[in-house]
């Protein structure tokens, strides 16, 4: 299925159809949505991370002037037991509500208890003061391991530990316990020459995205609710809401609003459903924005974990066997991402005995959402130190050890799937030829680290409409969020069906009633589904051209051929039209042209990606400054290498944060202590050199321009090849995220 | 955010009045980038803000070699460090006032809106402390001066009294052979809090080898800036070494009370004590040592 010829469009780099609205500051964002009568929502959320509500009395709020609503769990349609299938997998029904205003308990700081509406944000907010909530305070649980012990207090009293198909007795904090198994691990130890086992710690990390939660919602007199939101995925929204509410899809419209960054953060809904609750009360349109300590707070980051990690080689650099412990904080609900933790974490290598264990634990913090290729990041920071100790114990170079031991296609992830064709070889030995791998690094204190990631990527569904225009350009309709420059990789995989220019696409994001069916921008998807769809509806706009210049020039739809963007006939008669001004002639051959594509496809195709960084240690004071850094990375093919080169960039930067700096600072009560970007430390301009992007092009076999999707991945390598860094430059290991100035300096021994 | 009513005084007779009036409930408003937040935050109750941007005294920036500066307590950042003069005399306070916040904040944000926040990690602080200021303050009772390093008295808390503003800081003209110098430690290279703060500023003989008097002040440590009294004292006439360097930065760690927050620890403030107070006098040494 794979096109191999030459592009034009494809592999260009035009300037982003959404570029100048948001450059110029037109582009019209959530926050922004106004409307006649709108009401100002606020939400009142628990100051404990662990607490039975005993009662909630919200009257002397609702007696404040310019008070027009309040609400709490109350309001929310009992769940029952129900499980909601919400496309991305099942999810218990009363978990779902009662993180979005809690029922009996709360289970973190920050977690909503109840909201009101009032003619001004103000109001809104000084009403919350006058909430009145009686709380039974109870000890929280904040770390994975201690949420493991047995007398842990129990966040859930009715949750049992799920094991490999048996649910256990007693209760417990732990939900699930999966386990993937290859081959027999004990032998494969038995025929190391080395064994190295180490045990890692990770800290709670937020996405960080730049615009908060925010929703409006309103009802019309005949019942029909629309939400205008921030979301990756209008129809997500429309699906949750409707569990949630207990409300027909039918009745639900989600506009989805430009989105201010996502990385997984904005898939699942917080105050979506909270604005609908307050509109449903008033009547009026309602409005809810999150500040930034409620973005910290109030939604989800992705987890800390405890991992360990056991692997074993023989003396030339054969990896034999490795063990793999993997504990995950779900938060304050079941649902972490060890599952794809424990899918990616040794996926770079073909070894033949492998156990992964992976444990989804509840912690009183916030629930977990994904955050760009969830659990992978994690995992690889333990399974990528492992390996560059065994490299160096073995006196091999870390990109060979690499070379020798990496995946390719037929083999077998632990998880059960073989690899189809995939660019785990091509990145290493792109990296290892790099001028950044051989370039002088000999300074005092300063030291280069590498190390390898990957991700699996989705396809899920996704449609498109296209409209022609009489001149000669085409409307592209989709579902699919904007997040990183996929308006213009999307409309160019149809200009190139079409042979036109990428500038003759209007791409637009439309809203749930508009467009068909789409799933939720992530999982790197959507330059690959909604490419997939925009092309397929593209072929069918190219067979319905065919036709019409058939009619006009009275030949067989056989005799009719279209390339470079020229219809002719061949056989008989020397006819050509450009694909412009056949456009312009659709009326007097049948009337207007609409195409359309639908997709699922199955054939994703893993990302590999291989990062070198140089670091430099403050000795005296335990900081690291990021000195180089290069990001190799399989795109499969890059639809527009600009954008591709963004979310490689972007994914390293936000693995620099995690490595060096961000973390949820709590104290002993379970309130986090950072929670702004003052004091929850990502990496600033000034913190980076240019990162420096190198794309891979291995052809994914799964589309049909061989495109992967890049999104994701790149953030998975940096935590480790900034730790294997550091030990080149000061040989002390570092196993706990993040490896802040006081972490070095402890370590060292300086403190 | 809760309302607030907003008044701007043109002389200092009618904000000190104002204050007089309406008590604890006002502040004074200059550049605003602490006060704002904090009443967004409701971290501060206020019913009254007083803005003193429009008194002339408030902004005077006069320097005289002869005689020293004239800081007003209202004069932004980016006039400090954008006059050439000061920049020669005062590095120190140059170093502070170009990273309190970006730029932005610094064309708002002022020396004495920070001194007057009394925040323990405040990096305008050890400076004026180095530099020997002098805070004038009017009251219901006249004018009073009082030593910078007196002025906090505890997070947030200052020496002012009900009716009491800062109206300027004056600054003593350098000494020959002398200079200073202000740094802090952040995990980043920008938009952070100083996890600690040291100044410097020293004295050298005209071989610029001995020196004749230095002063040492640390943020972030304690309940308020500090001016390590004796650390400074060990280094009145010894001869520039590291083992003088050592000494004082010891004695400069002895004196800090760090807490541990999301900051950093006090194990870790303790040590960078030692370390900055350590950069801090070797680059206020170096600068006087490269001058011509």
């Amino acid at each position: 299925m794979l096109e191999n010829k030459e592009h034009k469009v494809i592999g260009t780099r035009p300037i982003r159809h959404d570029g100048v609205d948001k450059v110029t500051g037109r582009a019209l964002y959530g926050a922004d949505f106004q409307a006649a009568g709108l009401l100002h929502g606020r939400v009142l959320r628990s100051p404990h991370a662990h607490a039975r509500i005993i009662s909630i009395d919200t009257s002397r709020a609702e007696a404040l002037p310019g008070v027009k609503g309040i609400v709490t769990a109350k309001d929310i349609p009992d769940a029952g037991d129900k499980i909601a299938d919400l496309g991305e997998g099942a999810v218990n029904l009363k978990y779902l509500c009662d993180n979005i205003l809690a029922s009996d308990k709360v289970l973190y700081k920050g977690h909503a208890v109840a909201a009101v509406a009032a003619t001004n944000p103000h109001i809104a907010e000084e009403a919350c003061t006058l909430i009145d909530v009686e709380y039974e305070v109870l000890p929280p649980v904040l770390e994975v391991r201690q949420a493991m012990e047995p007398d842990a207090p129990l966040l859930h009293e009715h949750i049992r530990t799920t094991s490999l198909g048996e649910t256990a007795e007693e209760p417990s904090n732990v939900a699930s316990h999966i386990q993937h198994k290859l081959g027999d691990p004990e032998k494969g130890f038995a025929a190391a020459d080395i064994v190295v086992e180490r045990e890692f710690i990770t800290g709670t990390v937020h996405q960080g995205y730049i615009e908060p939660h925010n929703a409006t919602a309103h009802y019309n007199a005949d019942g029909q609710l629309t939400i205008w939101c921030s979301t990756q995925g209008a129809f997500t929204v429309r699906e949750q809401v409707a569990e949630i509410l207990q409300y027909p899809i039918s009745k639900i419209k989600v506009v989805p609003m430009e989105i201010g960054g996502g990385f997984g953060g904005k898939i699942s809904v917080y105050i979506k459903p909270v604005a609908a609750l307050l509109a449903k009360k008033t009547g009026k349109p309602v409005k809810v924005l999150m500040n930034r300590s409620d973005v910290f707070e109030g939604t989800g980051p992705t987890p800390a974990s405890f991992i360990r990690v056991k692997m074993g080689a023989t003396k030339e650099g054969k990896i034999t066997a490795a063990e793999a412990y993997l504990a995950f904080e779900a938060g304050a609900y079941p649902g972490s991402p060890v599952g794809p933790g424990a899918m990616c974490i040794f996926a770079p290598y073909n070894i033949e005995h492998v156990i992964i264990d992976g444990y989804d634990v509840v912690v009183n913090k916030p629930k977990t959402a994904p955050y760009r290729a969830p659990g992978a990041p994690n995992a690889a920071f333990g399974s990528e130190t492992v390996v560059d100790e065994i490299a160096e114990k073995l006196g091999i170079d870390p990109l060979e050890i690499r070379l020798l031991n990496a995946a390719k296609e037929g083999d077998r992830r632990a998880d059960g799937p073989v690899h189809p064709r995939i660019g785990c070889i091509e990145t290493v030995e792109a990296a290892k030829a790099h001028p950044h791998y051989t370039a002088p690094n000999g300074k005092k204190h300063h030291g280069r680290g590498v190390a390898s990631g990957y991700w699996f990527n989705i396809g899920l569904e996704s449609s498109v409409t296209i409209n022609v225009n009489s001149d000669g350009t085409i409307n592209l309709i989709e579902g699919s969020t904007d997040i990183g420059g996929t308006r213009a990789s999307i409309a160019m995989q149809a200009a190139e069906v079409l042979g036109i220019s990428a500038e003759s696409v209007n791409p637009s994001v439309v809203d749930t009633n508009s467009v068909g069916y789409t799933a939720v921008t992530g999982g790197s998807r959507t330059t690959y589904a909604t490419g997939y769809a925009a092309y397929e509806a593209a072929q069918d706009v190219k067979r319905q051209m065919i036709a019409r210049a058939a009619i006009l020039w009275e030949v067989d739809e056989a005799n009719v051929q279209f390339a470079d963007g020229e219809f002719s006939s061949i056989n008989g008669k020397e006819e050509q039209i450009s694909f412009r001004d056949l456009c312009g002639r659709l009326g007097e051959t049948g009337g207007p042209i609409v195409g359309s594509g639908t997709v699922n496809p199955g054939g994703a195709g893993g990302a590999y990606a291989t990062h070198v960084v140089d670091v430099a240690v403050d000795e005296e004071t335990g900081k690291v400054d990021i000195l180089r850094y290069t990001a190799v990375q399989d795109a499969g093919k890059a639809i527009h290498p600009s954008y591709v080169e963004g979310q490689i960039q972007g994914g390293a930067v936000q693995g620099i944060g995690w490595a060096l700096n961000e973390e949820y600072i709590y104290n002993d009560e379970g309130t986090m202590t950072n929670a702004s970007f003052l004091d929850y430390r990502m990496p600033t301009c000034l913190d980076l050199p240019m990162i420096d992007a190198v794309i891979v092009e291995v052809p994914n076999p799964g589309h049909p321009y061989g495109v992967r999707g890049v999104g994701e991945v790149p953030i998975v390598p940096p935590m480790a090849a900034i730790a294997n860094a550091i030990y080149d430059a000061i040989g002390i290991r570092m196993t706990e995220l993040p490896m802040s100035p006081d972490r070095l300096l402890k370590a060292m021994g300086k403190i | 955010m809760r309302d607030f009513s907003y008044i701007a005084a043109t002389t200092i007779p009618e904000a000190v009045a104002l204050l007089g009036e309406k008590g604890e409930s006002a502040r004074i408003l200059a550049g605003g980038t602490d006060l704002i937040v904090q009443v967004r935050e409701a971290r501060r109750d206020v019913d009254w803000m007083i803005d003193i941007k429009s008194i002339p005294e408030v902004n005077v920036l006069d320097y005289n070699a002869a005689t020293g500066l004239v800081l007003g307590a209202a004069v932004e950042c980016y006039k400090i460090y954008a006059n050439d003069a000061i920049c020669d005399a005062y590095p120190s306070l140059i170093d502070a006032t170009k990273i309190i916040g970006g730029t932005a904040i610094q064309g708002r944000a002022g020396v004495g809106g920070n001194l007057c926040n009394a925040s323990p990690a405040a990096d305008g602080i050890p400076p004026l402390i180095v530099l020997n200021a002098t805070c004038v303050i009017a009251g219901p009772n006249g004018e009073r001066e009082l030593p910078v390093e007196q002025f906090c008295t505890a997070p947030g808390q200052t020496a002012l009294q009900k009716g009491e503003m800062l109206v300027s800081l004056k600054i003593p003209a350098p000494e020959s052979n002398s200079s200073s110098y202000y740094l802090r430690f952040i995990p980043r290279n920008e938009m952070d809090i100083a996890v600690v703060g040291a100044g410097a500023s020293v004295t050298l003989d005209a071989a610029k080898e001995t020196i004749v008097s230095a002063r040492i002040a640390l943020a972030a440590v304690a309940p308020t800036p500090l001016f390590a009294e004796e650390a400074s004292a060990l280094l009145a006439g010894r001869e520039v070494s590291d083992e003088a360097i050592n000494a004082a930065a010891e004695a400069a760690q002895a004196i800090a009370r760090p807490i541990s927050d999301m900051r950093g620890t006090a194990e870790q403030r303790t040590h960078l004590v030692g370390v900055l107070t350590r950069r801090a006098l070797n680059g206020a040494i170096q600068r006087v040592q490269e001058a011509t």
